[in-house]
Formats: C-alpha cells, sequence, structure tokens
C-alpha cells in the first residue's frame, strides 16, 4: 500500500474536509485516517490516504489537492508517507 | 500510525528551520574516457556525463516534490582529471580545455556544480598532476560550474611541501584572474590533506579512485533545526544537550538516507554514502554559528568555542551515524565563514580571527573555508596557512582543507560578495610575519609517527 499524508491548515469555513473528501473520492483515494483541531480559529487537519486505487499520478493528485485549496482560503500540502515514518520511527 | 505532533514537527523543520537535504552528488567515473587524443577525450568525457546524468536534476526535483522536502543542489563529481587527461594533457592548456568541456556538461545537464578538476599528489606530482595544478587558475576563470581541489598530504604520506608552495601561488592567481568578481575562482578551490574518496560537498567533491562506475550520495544538512531543537535546552546540562544534538541529527539524517535510497533506486544508480554535515547557508536561521550561541557562547571565536564545536561535531556523527547504513564524506560541522550569517557577524565584530578558526578546525570538518583574505597577501604566507592547516590533518588522522580568497585589491575591514550559497565575507587579517624561508624548502614533510599519541 502506498500512503500519503495531507496536511489542512488555514482560518476555519465551512465545509473544508467536504471539499478535500469529495476531490480525493473523484480520484478514487482511500482515506485512511482523519484528525483535526481548531486552535484560535486556526483549522488544522491530517489526513492518512491509500495511493493504491488513484486515477492520477500522485504529482497531479498535490496540484489539485493545493488548487482545492486555494479556492476555500487554505494551505494542503500531500507528501508521501516515509518522510515521516523514516524520521519518527526507528 | 503516524500522528498529528510528528507530521507538524517535520513540516515545521522544513518550513521554518530551512531542514533541506542540501546535495544529490552523482559520482561518475571517468577512468575510461582516458584517451591520448585530447579531442577525443574531451568527446568522451561529454558524451559520459551527459548520458550518465541526464535524469539527475528532474529525479532530485520529483523526489523534493513528492516528500515534500527541499533539495537545494544537484552536483556531479567526477574522477581527478590528473589521471583521466595524464595522456592527453601535454600542456596546462589541454587541461583547461577539458574543464571547458566538463563546464559544458554541467550546463547541459543543470547541476550547479561539478567538481573532480583534482590532483591527489600527497606524496609527489606527476608532470600531469603539475600541469593541471598550473591550469587551475585559467579553468577556473574561464568556467562557470567546475570546482578544483588539490590533495598534497595525508597522514600515510606526510605533506608534499612542492605542492604546497605551488598552491599557495595558484590561489593568488586564481583570485588575479577572477578579480572582477570579488576573486570568486578562490571560492571553487580547495586544498586538502586526507580528502574523502566519496565527498558530495563543493567545492572539494572529487570521484575518487576506490569507487564504482556511477555513485551516488547525499550531503544532508541542517543547522536551523539544531538551533531551534536547543533553544528548548537552555540551563540543562551537557548530557541533555548531547542527547538533544544527537536526537535532532538522527532525524535529519533518515531524511538524507530515505532521500539517497529514493534518488539512487529512481536513477538506477548504486547509493554510496550520506554526509552527516551540518551545512549553514547564508540564510536567516541556517547559521552554525548560531548553535554555538545557543550552547552559550556569545559570540563564535569566545572562549570554549572549541569545546562546544567539539561537542557540536561528535553528537551529529553520533545521532547520524544510526540513522544512516552508510556514512562518509566530510560527516561533521562546516564552519565557512562567507556562507554563515553567524560567522560573518562574528568576524565583523572581531570575535572571530584566522587563528581561532585554525584552532577550531581541529575538532570539525572541514578547514578553513570560505574566509577572504587581504588581496595583497604573499604567495608564501598563503602556501604557510595551507601547510598548517595540512599538518593539523596529517598529525590528527582527519580530513582538513583550505579555502581563502586573497581578495584581489581589497584590504581588512573591506568586503567580498559571492552572491547566493557562497554568500559574502569580510576580509580578515593574516599574520604579518614572513614564513618565506620556510615555504621556499624543497621536498615534503615526512609521514608521521603511527604511535606516541600525545
Amino acid at each position: 500500500m502506498k500512503k500519503a499524508i495531507i496536511t489542512v491548515v488555514g482560518k476555519d469555513a465551512v465545509g473544508i474536509i467536504a471539499r478535500v473528501c469529495t476531490y480525493l473520492s473523484a480520484q478514487h483515494v482511500n482515506i485512511l485516517d482523519i484528525s483535526q483541531t481548531i486552535t484560535g480559529g486556526y483549522f488544522n487537519m491530517m489526513m492518512v490516504i491509500d495511493l493504491t486505487e488513484s486515477l492520477v499520478s500522485f504529482s497531479a493528485l498535490q496540484e489539485g489537492l493545493s488548487a482545492e485549496g486555494a479556492e476555500i482560503g487554505v494551505i494542503v500540502h500531500c507528501q508521501l508517507e516515509d518522510i515521516f515514518t523514516k524520521m519518527h520511527r526507528i | 500510525m503516524i500522528n498529528t505532533y510528528e507530521v507538524l514537527e517535520t513540516n515545521r523543520m522544513i518550513a521554518e528551520e530551512n531542514l533541506d537535504v542540501r546535495t544529490i552528488t552523482m559520482g561518475i567515473s571517468l577512468l575510461d574516457c582516458a584517451d591520448s587524443d585530447p579531442d577525443a577525450l574531451c568527446g568522451k568525457i561529454y558524451r559520459k556525463v551527459t548520458e550518465k546524468a541526464a535524469r539527475l536534476v528532474s529525479v532530485g526535483e520529483a523526489i523534493a516534490h513528492e516528500y515534500g522536502i527541499p533539495i537545494v543542489n544537484k552536483r556531479i563529481s567526477v574522477t581527478p582529471i590528473a589521471l583521466v587527461g595524464a595522456a592527453a594533457c601535454k600542456t596546462p592548456e589541454d587541461f583547461v580545455r577539458v574543464a571547458e568541456t566538463l563546464d559544458r556538461a554541467a550546463k547541459q545537464v543543470g547541476v550547479n556544480f561539478l567538481g573532480g578538476f583534482s590532483a591527489i599528489v600527497s606524496k609527489g606530482m606527476t608532470p600531469a598532476d603539475e600541469r593541471l595544478i598550473r591550469a587551475i587558475p585559467e579553468a577556473l576563470a574561464r568556467t562557470e560550474y567546475v570546482c578544483s581541489s588539490v590533495n598534497v598530504g595525508s597522514t600515510r604520506t606526510g605533506i608534499d611541501m612542492d605542492a604546497v608552495r605551488l598552491m599557495g601561488e595558484t590561489v593568488k592567481e586564481t583570485a588575479l584572474l577572477t578579480a572582477d568578481r570579488d576573486s570568486i575562482g578562490c571560492a571553487k578551490l580547495v586544498v586538502f590533506c586526507n580528502a574523502p574518496d566519496d565527498n558530495p560537498f563543493m567545492a572539494g567533491a572529487f570521484h575518487g579512485v576506490t569507487e564504482g562506475d556511477t555513485v551516488i550520495h547525499v550531503g544532508v544538512s541542517g543547522p536551523g533545526v539544531v538551533k531551534a531543537a536547543l533553544t528548548q535546552a537552555h540551563g540543562l546540562g551537557f548530557e541533555d544537550l548531547c542527547e538533544t544534538v544527537k536526537k535532532t541529527a538522527f532525524k535529519i539524517t533518515r531524511v538524507g538516507q530515505l532521500v539517497a535510497k529514493e534518488a539512487s533506486e529512481r536513477l538506477g544508480v548504486p547509493f554510496g554514502i550520506i554526509d552527516l554535515s551540518l551545512a549553514p547557508t547564508p540564510a536567516i536561521g541556517d547559521s552554525v554559528a548560531d548553535i554555538l550561541k545557543e550552547m552559550g557562547l556569545e559570540q563564535p571565536g569566545a572562549p570554549g568555542t572549541t569545546a562546544a564545536l567539539a561537542l557540536l561535531n561528535d553528537q551529529v556523527k553520533k545521532g547520524g551515524i544510526m540513522a544512516s547504513s552508510s556514512v562518509g564524506g566530510l560527516s561533521g560541522a562546516f564552519i565557512p565563514v562567507s556562507e554563515d550569517r553567524g560567522m560573518i557577524e562574528a568576524a565583523e565584530c572581531g570575535a572571530l580571527t584566522l587563528e581561532k578558526l585554525e584552532a577550531m578546525t581541529c575538532v570539525c570538518s572541514v578547514g578553513l573555508d570560505m574566509i577572504a583574505i587581504p588581496g595583497d597577501t604573499e604567495a608564501s604566507s598563503i602556501a604557510g596557512i595551507i601547510a598548517d592547516e595540512m599538518a593539523i590533518g596529517m598529525i590528527n588522522q582527519k580530513t582538513t582543507a583550505v579555502r581563502v580568497i586573497p581578495a584581489a585589491g581589497k584590504k581588512v575591514g573591506d568586503r567580498v560578495s559571492f552572491g547566493g550559497l557562497l554568500g559574502y565575507a569580510p576580509v580578515m587579517a593574516v599574520n604579518r610575519f614572513s614564513c618565506g624561508e620556510f615555504i621556499a624548502r624543497k621536498g615534503r614533510i615526512p609521514a608521521p609517527v603511527h604511535s606516541f599519541k600525545n
């Protein structure tokens, strides 16, 4: 399974999760885990996704997600999971 | 599964603390390009470099994008050209042509430096070695991407003082030939003792003859991350200080290892080594000097600096070695002056002198690095500075290097500016007393005793 981590940071608004999830669903990307917090009006979300069935290339998915984010005023990053697991797990 | 805190920590290191992979360097052996005809030699070199490294930059960029980690430089190191060109290059001008060929190849594949216009002369110079060294000033003046290094000594062989003397003159001439650009040629010229065969960092990278045909080395960095971690360690004991540096170095190196493995796999080139170096840049917050200040020094150069640097260097290695399958290169903290904003400040306010920098090089990689000195410094004095630094490397069984810039037309207090990663530096004072008679002696300093260590 090839996994990636999505992080969404920005001012809280209605429908941020819905927007990201709808986009992922359209690309056949499965969501494995979501966690989110709001601190001082700022929305902070992390999502673990499975890229195995994705209809588009990883770089297209990255661009698509940041374009979706830009439309609703949040910053969306999508990175392959390895950079986090290698750094934080022995 | 990974948690939010860990994800945010990694991304903060990248976004705010300048965590990056400093360089992916592809080592390419040019031994099979040797030919007795200079034209044929240049043709073979151009073809091999451009074929082997054709995808280096695009693969580096793809990895950076997918993992969200900047990979600042994509570079190439080649077999020391004094060996490759020995049969073909009958004059220094022939070697300059090879340098120009390498420059064109580097430009073609889009890398920002290519190292290996080098000679390994730790015991003596062949006529080809000498021709290459005499070609260095012109080669560096006429090319943009080529870097040059000369290894003039080692713990096993001693120091070739004829080469040291010649390098003093070469450094000076290189400065003069690039006088219109603040003597930038000297920023691309390193004199080594105990040069490693697998160093990915410029200007001293070359692909040693002990290496395979092609190989991928990665240089990690991250002084900003170490500094940020140490802000949490104020007032704590040395045990906690060391533990903090070690853990941070581990994390940084794991990222380097990941990038190295990916690059090696995607390019179909074997992975060589990770170079565990804290390499600063002139950017704010990307400074080794700031780490020393965070440890409790008012300025680098203050009493205690050598001890603090020794601690830092050793803990970086201890943390990094466990994080990588294979460590090599220079591996340690770099203390270049012009490439580190904190070091520049320390030199400008008088905290840091050439002599203190020399002491610091005894405990860290790599040597007197990116230091501007007055343009009227005698060639023999430059050779003396080189000889001192080589002696430190020879006796202490470590790599040492000298990359000084006798900035043409400049005097103490003036400033030279190279731009980009090479930064800017105040011109520092050199001891005004002569070593001319010592340097004029012919021959070499013999290899040291390997016992009775005191």
